[in-house]
């Protein structure tokens, strides 16, 4: 293993980390094994299946297809950072615990960062919308349907709650 | 995976240093989208990795009256789909670019990295070729530009040489009236690569072809004019056997591989096809 190891200065779901680490390594792995965070999962690791979907500067990238000497000094938002501090579930959460969005779980992390990043995008998406934001985050459970309608459900939500 | 030495350059004279510099054992890191998969797979192992995100001057779509569009090398893919000014000057190129992949990808990937990674079945090539766009690329000696057309070579392989970055990419003020579409033929999933896709730029006056473009992707180790079909339009009418003249030009003018999207045959068929339906549609909608 060659790379030599630097400082990473990082602000994670709102909290600045410092990780000594290779910059080469995926920001998958850091997220996992250095910081703790196991929320984000492993899936395809090659960017097809949107397990590891996390926000970077509020943009939905894959963890697994970006080093980690990519993220100097700028701002990470990963599925443990959606709910408030006292636990209190996100507009988009809490539409997918209601409409049963997900079964086996492996890929709600990813699915509720990737609607995350829509709804502040796109407040008000119609059903097309949403089926061709979320198609690169891949489900084998739901058939897509109860998560096409958490995502629409949260976005009248939050649509209420804002008016 | 194997793991690199990063370097985080801040202007492209310090990466060129770098590059000549490091030799063989450098590659550039744009999105990484590419290089971090060739690397997990161990397709590319490189020992120095030069990171762009840091040189501020790649960074940005910029407009001059006499020039057109001119992308930065590390310009997203979103930007390009989602930026009014494009949408606006060359909308061809924001419709290309919305058919990469997801828009997690999009959001990573360059413009500067899908030419310079030169895989045949990248989207935004064909629409840039149509475009005559012009790619500036930067090396110890200075600074040079070269037609998107001319810059593959084969494979993965391209003119940009070891010691050289490609700086930017300039879209030339597109021709009057011209209408461009994009045509990307998928038979698996909406984010695969395309087994062949088809960009097209139609100029007509008074129901003719004043001039007509057509570009192909995935129809061989490089995205490919097809210069016979679009002579087969230019001077002509609209009417459908014309139409398909042209397109029956195409599958003469690539050489597919056959691979897990279709066999070579079935890649120059459905390249006859998409642009047959590309040019009806570009041709209706020039009449609307």
């Amino acid at each position: 293993m060659s790379g030599s190891h630097e400082t990473i200065t990082v602000t994670v779901n709102g909290l600045q980390r410092r990780v000594v680490t290779s910059p080469a390594r995926p920001v998958l792995d850091v997220l996992r094994e250095d910081l703790g965070l196991t929320g984000t999962k492993e899936g395809c690791s090659v960017g097809v299946c949107g397990a590891c979907s996390i926000l970077i500067d509020g943009q939905l990238m894959s963890a697994c297809l970006v080093p980690v000497g990519e993220l100097d000094g700028r701002d990470v938002t990963t599925v443990e950072g959606l709910a408030s501090e006292d636990g209190e579930l996100s507009a988009v959460q809490g539409a997918f615990l209601r409409c049963g969005a997900f079964q086996c779980g492996i890929c709600t992390p990813g699915q509720v960062v990737a609607a995350t990043a829509l709804l502040a995008e796109c407040p008000a998406p119609t059903p097309e919308q949403v089926r061709e934001w979320m198609m690169g985050n891949l489900c084998r459970c739901t058939g897509y349907y109860s998560i096409v309608s958490a995502v629409l459900e949260a976005a009248a939500e939050a649509r209420e709650t804002s008016a | 995976m194997r793991l690199f030495q990063y370097h985080r350059p801040t202007t492209v004279d310090e990466a060129v240093g770098l590059l000549t510099d490091l030799g063989d054992e450098a590659v550039v890191l744009a999105g990484g989208t590419s290089l971090m998969n060739m690397v997990k797979l161990g397709l590319a192992e490189p020992e120095q990795v030069i990171a762009l995100r840091g040189v501020r001057e790649l960074h940005g779509v910029d407009t001059q009256p006499s020039d057109g569009l001119t992308f930065g090398a590390m310009t997203t893919l979103r930007e390009i789909e989602t930026s009014a000014l494009v949408r606006g000057t060359a909308p061809g190129l924001a419709e290309a670019a919305h058919h990469v992949a997801t828009v997690r990808i999009r959001n990573q990937a360059t413009v500067g990295g899908s030419l310079v990674h030169a895989d045949p079945n990248q989207d935004l090539p064909p629409m840039l070729m149509v475009h005559d766009a012009l790619a500036r690329v930067t090396g110890p000696d200075g600074s040079r530009e070269v037609p998107v057309a001319d810059m593959f070579l084969g494979y993965f392989e391209t003119v940009v040489g070891a010691e050289e970055i490609l700086r930017s990419v300039r879209v030339p003020v597109p021709r009057a009236g011209m209408r461009t579409g994009y045509l990307k033929f998928l038979p698996r999933t909406r984010d695969d690569y395309s087994t062949i896709s088809v960009a097209a730029g139609v100029t007509l006056v008074d129901g003719r072809f004043e001039d007509a473009r057509i570009a192909i992707a995935g129809g061989g180790s490089v995205p490919v004019r097809c210069r016979a079909a679009e002579a087969a339009l230019v001077g002509n009418g609209t009417r459908p056997d014309v139409l398909a003249g042209a397109a029956d030009v195409v599958p003469g003018e690539i050489d597919p591989i056959s691979d897990g999207r279709g066999t070579s045959g079935y890649k120059r068929d459905m390249a006859r096809v998409c642009t047959e339906r590309l040019l009806r549609r570009l041709v209706a909608e020039a009449r609307a």
